[in-house]
């Protein structure tokens, strides 16, 4: 029993004011969630967790064939073309499964809003665990793969986790956004799967982003944000062979900002009203 | 001392008539602002559709520590409303409520079970999301596995548990919860009988050690048994409260008695799903024409029509008898068959001498392949049965909920002769 006296005040507008605390005193429930989430994942498959190493190295070994083999794109002078694509397919899955995850949160999670009440945000902030396992285990793959090609790692590696973190940002700018949508209009469940497919083939994933300099459409090309993380997560891999464009970055990092406020804003408006549209 | 004091509380809520099932698509919206501008119009049309619709309407109330209130009314008077409200699910479009302590609510029994997870794992997460710490799961855990009775399943993933099992484990979780202040909304309904008087104890329990509770449910009996002071509402306002007895006689005198036939001509506002819409549903007692005397010697007869909107579908329908305190007295189903498009129409019998004289409740379902249910039609029908007895010479009211006639004979099997 809580010795404290609790008070709660209902009203119009009323959970604004300890929504941060409120989201800090729940964090055994992110939790909770988190783990839910993860346990469930391969529940009654017969291959398991073998999936989330299946699945990176068949989609490298794809991308190798069609990228280096059939199209002749080159990788960057030094940098093994596998290593290019694993290296891109690891931050990319990671932004994409995010993205996802946090898009379908609330609907995933809609029987949870409409009985209890907890802040909101939680849903997509513990959605991202899956994503986040699955990362560690590709990731673990590319070290093994690095050692098999005797590609060292350097010092750039310092900044992975500056990478890593911009990648969550921009996955939680887009993912929210998105979320509210969903519950609004079921038409963001079709639109989902066909951005990520699209994702896959304009951020340089499978290709180096040097394939774009000194192009026409470069400056264009750089707005996307993923364009700076990927080929910038590459580099702290690969090392100064592999062609990272700073200049890509200040793109990335100003327009993941601006829209993870945004749509952080926009969430917390339409938080309120979920329980009427599901 | 007030624990909840509630002040002008209302709700409102828009109604979108051209959508009032499901979730709009984007196609609807931009065809419609698209419709809005090649129409020139500054036109109101768009507004016509919508319709505000007051869910409560200046609420005022307040709660001592101790106390436990049932909340009686129909459907749709505000009750699930003022309970989403209370636990924080939604917020008051006017008004504020003060709640001193802490609180805990219980729409549902096992809200967020995972089906693949086993019952220890929901044990920790359904009591994470009504608001316990790991430490109060773990210290209360033997008593919840205890109380659901579930110790032999605790590690067997919950989809295989039984539809029992699964209540009465969500029900141990939440009856385990220390709030001071505990709100629960029509979880008795489910479960055996065993298990119910079990809920009601435990919820005795909690008022008795001097915390809160908020009872909504439509069994009147377990408002009687379980609180002291009542509050009824009606349309969204609460017109009277105070003891639960006079709240009870209140309200079933205030109840609009019998309703005998509903029927919808047009389909377009005939209630219903973009799946189903009910078009008629209606009493008619044989041998005799004056639906407002049904006595217990005549069959009844229940005639659902509706309109199914969807090529093959496999339908049944499902119908419920209550008594007119809130408990059911039986539910019957049909057999599912493939309907087409077209009206669908199913007779029920309850036959004569079946019944005891009193006020019954009908509620009709459809359900889709045997496991969905497209509609619900609750509190369709109201109807009294009235008494008539021959060769008897006790006028009392006769025990039960039914009165059925069984073959019950008496003969004599022995003589004995006295000399």
């Amino acid at each position: 029993m809580a010795t404290v006296q609790h008070t709660t005040t209902i009203k119009a507008g009323g959970s604004e004011k300890d929504y941060w605390k409120d989201l800090w005193l729940n964090r055994q429930l992110l939790w909770i969630l988190s783990k839910r989430d993860i346990s469930v994942r391969y529940k009654q498959t017969l291959l398991g967790v073998a999936w989330s190493v299946l699945r990176p190295l068949m989609t490298m070994m794809v991308m190798v064939f069609v990228f280096s083999y059939l199209a002749k794109i080159r990788s960057d002078p030094g940098v093994p073309f596998p290593l290019t694509v694993l290296g891109g397919l690891t931050i990319w899955t990671f932004f994409s499964s995010t993205f996802q995850q946090i898009s379908n949160s609330i609907l995933i999670n809609s029987n949870l809003v409409s009985k209890v009440y907890f802040p909101r945000l939680l849903m997509p902030l513990s959605s991202i665990a899956v994503g986040f396992v699955d990362f560690l285990i590709t990731f673990g793959i590319y070290v093994i793969m690095t050692i098999f090609f005797k590609h060292p790692i350097g010092w750039q590696i310092v900044f992975l986790p500056c990478f890593i973190l911009l990648t969550f940002i921009t996955s939680m700018g887009f993912g929210l956004f998105f979320a509210v949508l969903n519950v609004r209009f079921r038409d963001i469940g079709q639109l989902i799967p066909f951005l990520v497919q699209v994702g896959t083939y304009v951020c340089p994933v499978s290709y180096s982003g040097r394939l774009a300099h000194g192009t026409w459409f470069e400056k264009y090309y750089n707005l996307n944000p993923l364009v700076g993380i990927i080929d910038g997560f590459r580099w702290c891999l690969l090392g100064d062979e592999s062609y990272f464009n700073p200049q890509s970055l200040y793109s990335t990092a100003i327009i993941s900002f601006l829209i993870l406020i945004l749509s952080l804003v926009y969430f917390r408006r339409k938080e309120k009203t979920f329980v009427d549209h599901i | 001392m007030p624990v909840i004091v509630a002040e002008d509380i209302s709700k409102r809520y828009i109604i979108d008539h051209q959508r009032k099932n499901g979730p709009s698509s984007l196609r609807d919206i931009v065809t419609d602002q698209m419709d809005k501008w090649f129409s020139g119009k500054k036109d109101n049309s768009g507004f016509a559709e919508k319709e505000e619709f007051w869910a409560l309407r200046d609420v005022n109330f307040s709660i001592d520590q101790g106390d436990r209130i049932g909340i009686v009314g129909h459907n749709g008077a505000g009750k699930s409303t003022l309970l989403k409200i209370l636990s924080r699910i939604t917020e008051p479009t006017t008004g504020q409520i003060k709640i001193e302590g802490r609180i805990a609510s219980l729409l549902e029994v096992g809200t967020g079970f995972h089906p693949e997870l086993t019952g220890r794992e929901n044990i920790f997460l359904n009591g994470a999301i009504l608001g316990m710490s790991k430490n109060e799961i773990k210290q209360s855990f033997d008593a919840i596995v205890d109380f659901a009775g579930v110790e032999k399943f605790l590690d067997t993933p919950v989809k295989r548990y039984s539809s029992g099992m699964y209540v009465r484990l969500g029900f141990a979780i939440a009856a385990h919860l220390n709030p001071e202040i505990l709100i629960v909304d029509e979880v008795l309904a489910v479960g055996d009988t065993e298990f119910q008087k079990k809920c009601l104890g435990k919820m005795r329990d909690v008022s008795e050690s001097g915390r809160t509770l908020i009872f909504v449910s439509h069994n009147l009996t377990a408002i009687q048994a379980l609180c002291n002071k009542s509050f009824y509402f009606e349309k969204g306002r609460l017109i009277e409260q105070g003891e639960t007895t006079h709240i009870v006689t209140t309200y079933l005198s205030k109840v609009s008695h019998k309703m005998l036939d509903k029927h919808w001509d047009n389909i377009e506002n005939a209630p219903g799903t973009d799946q189903v819409r009910v078009k008629r549903f209606k009493i008619f007692p044989e041998y005799q024409d004056d639906l407002n005397h049904i006595d217990v010697r005549t069959p009844i007869n229940f005639q659902f029509e509706f309109w199914n909107l969807v090529e093959g579908a496999n339908i049944n329908l499902s119908m419920h008898l209550y008594t007119f305190t809130g408990e059911c007295i039986f539910n019957v189903g049909t057999q599912s068959e493939p309907f087409a498009k077209g009206l669908v129409s199913g007779v029920c019998e309850i036959p004569g001498n079946f019944l005891n004289d009193g006020s019954y409740v009908v509620s009709m379902m459809i359900v889709r392949d045997t496991s969905t249910v497209l509609y619900n039609m609750e509190e369709a029908l109201v109807f009294d049965v009235e008494d008539y007895r021959e060769n008897v010479t006790w006028y009392g009211k006769w025990p039960g909920y039914i009165r059925p006639q069984l073959n019950f004979s008496i003969r004599q099997t022995e003589h004995v002769v006295n000399d």
